[in-house]
């Protein structure tokens, strides 16, 4: 089966905050970047398939040209070819200039199943493989934990969809279908040497953003969040801090004897 | 006119959707618009009764038996000509797991734009801006909402609060919404929702907590862990990632996919607070968060706070504890 992945780059999980003059975004040269989480799980979950049902996995991103770091970490994990939607403002876009820049390359493509993580860590829209599921015109599921193609019969998918507080549910829907994956669905694989070799022979087709793309949002100002709560922050040396701590904890909050 | 969208399962209302009936309320102040909430579902006359006692201006059943059980097409197509029909301003939906699902698609078939997890409304220069966090909780950001309205705004839970809904004088009018909708026309087909496995965890009963995220490094710290647990007397939990690595069973996860838990005492030791996360356990009492980032979210909702290494305070707390 023809399986199509789509994945972000964002900045790390330990990347300190800085803003740009303007104070409308961040300060990009100053960000180390990484493959989004939940696409990193769409992505291993896609392989599975593959090795399941044979076919391609076809990995897409919408980004400037520094997003070619995490196209060839996907093709080296063992992706077979990538398109790269290259657009230097494709960096903050919102999520319908994202899926609309990703459904024009990938539409005469005719992926059989299209995954995405649930959200990305970045501006966390938790709407781009929704939109892109609309203008395909497929049906989608979003958070799911487990994907089994070919349930409850041929060009049909059954998904397990994980809803709140403990719960969850199966849904069956006709493929082709987009799927936005929630982390920990399974165990990730790292690259090895081999498919680091043969990621550099693997085809990236680029493709312009399409022309007409519509901003639906705008940032007008960026900033660190004001506290809600008035936090104390305790000091001194780790034994010096754990006894203040213990203190406060028996005698100001009363939460231990 | 501002329409909230309401949810119900079986029924019953989600909380939720006082919330972003609350929020309408406080958007609404400003410009005197009026309120109207829609109510999607196969058989929603108590939940649009319950719905009726608020001050808004009245409550529009959109019922069809198609719209039970919930699908995102069903919902789309119906709420797709409700919000034509009632031709609103503004769409405000709360932030769950269910309008997650449908709202974006809702959004992209109306093409109207849509701001997702928002946490407060500001007046900018004759609009709204949509307050919403970003980057992990790490930034906020004040978001402009472009393009022919309505704007679709789904608001976070916990952001506002459900008893902040103003309640009305007289009840508001209930009405129906025809809408057409052809059951052929809705592509999945939804089983019945289900638990795993019986949870033998029950984080909700606890009075002390200790939860272990990412800055535990790995599985062969948790012993660590375990032994400030058991000299505070608390139940072992975690955020998200350490349950997904198989670190600790997911019955041990705190946050929206987790259980939600309010203890005397919360103990979070390398955990970074991602809202996912902070959702589950900013009903505690008492929070004490140890991480080595001073610029962690988790510091935010914490009582008291350690900067430095959970591997050297940890030992050092469970030494003074014998005290």
């Amino acid at each position: 089966m023809k399986i199509a992945v789509c994945i972000k780059q964002v900045p790390t999980r330990d990347w300190q905050p800085r803003l740009n003059d303007q104070k409308t975004w961040i300060r990009d040269q100053d960000a180390s970047y990484e493959m989004n989480e939940p696409d990193a799980y769409a992505l291993e979950e896609a392989l599975r398939l593959k090795e399941k049902h044979g076919g391609e996995v076809v990995v897409c991103s919408a980004g400037p040209s520094r997003v070619a770091q995490v196209i060839r970490e996907a093709l080296a994990r063992g992706a077979d070819r990538a398109i790269h939607v290259e657009d230097d403002a494709l960096a903050s876009a919102d999520a319908f200039v994202v899926a609309e820049a990703l459904a024009a390359a990938m539409k005469e493509e005719a992926f059989e199943l299209v995954l995405t993580g649930l959200q990305s860590d970045d501006q966390g829209f938790a709407q781009t493989g929704v939109v892109l599921a609309e203008r395909l015109g497929l049906p989608h599921a979003t958070i799911v934990m487990d994907v089994q193609v070919g349930a409850p019969a041929a060009g049909q998918v059954r998904v397990k969809r994980e809803l709140e507080g403990g719960w969850f549910q199966w849904v069956a829907m006709p493929l082709p279908a987009v799927l936005t994956i929630q982390s920990g669905i399974n165990q990730l694989r790292y690259a090895t040497l081999k498919g680091i070799m043969a990621a550099k022979k693997k085809e990236i087709r680029k493709a312009a953003a399409p022309d007409g793309l519509r901003a639906r949002q705008r940032i007008v100002s960026l900033y660190v969040p004001e506290k809600g709560k008035k936090t104390e922050i305790i000091g001194g040396s780790p034994a010096e801090a754990a006894k203040t701590l213990v203190k406060k904890l028996r005698e100001e909050a009363r939460v231990i004897s | 006119m501002i329409l909230v969208v309401a949810e119900q399962r079986g029924g019953r209302l989600n909380r939720a959707s006082i919330e972003a009936l609350a929020a309408a309320q406080q958007v609404a102040a400003g410009a005197a618009d009026e309120i109207a909430v829609a109510l999607p579902g196969a058989d929603v006359k108590a939940a649009a009764a319950e719905l009726a006692a608020f001050q808004i201006k009245e409550v529009v059943a959109v019922e069809h038996a198609a719209l039970e059980p919930y699908t995102p097409d069903g919902y789309v197509i119906a709420l797709e000509q409700a919000i034509r029909s009632l031709a609103p301003t503004l769409v405000v939906l709360p932030h769950t797991y269910q309008t997650r699902d449908f709202a974006p698609k809702l959004a992209a078939r109306l093409d109207r734009a849509i701001a997702t997890d928002v946490i407060a409304v500001k007046r900018a220069g004759g609009g709204l801006a949509f307050v919403r966090p970003m980057f992990q909780g790490k930034l906020t950001a004040d978001v402009v909402l472009e393009g022919d309205a309505p704007h679709v705004a789904t608001v976070q839970i916990g952001a506002y609060r459900a008893d902040q809904a103003v309640k009305g004088t007289a009840p508001a009018a209930v009405r129906a919404l025809e809408v057409s909708l052809d059951p052929a026309a809705i592509r999945e087909r939804p089983e019945a929702p289900f638990q795993e496995a019986k949870q033998a965890v029950d984080l909700s009963q606890a009075e002390r907590i200790v939860s272990v995220g990412r800055g535990i490094k790995g599985p062969e710290h948790l012993p660590l862990a375990e032994q400030l647990a058991s000299a505070l007397g608390a139940e072992l939990a975690a955020s998200r990632p350490i349950c997904d690595a198989g670190w600790l069973p997911m019955e041990r996860q705190v946050g929206s996919s987790g259980q939600t838990v309010a203890p005397k005492l919360y103990l979070a030791l390398g955990i970074s607070g991602a809202i996912q996360h902070l959702v589950g356990m900013k009903g505690s009492s008492t929070i004490v968060a140890i991480n080595k980032d001073p610029d962690a979210p988790i510091f935010e909702v914490a009582d008291y706070g350690i900067v430095g290494d959970l591997f050297e305070i940890v030992p050092a707390l469970i030494d003074a504890l014998k005290v």
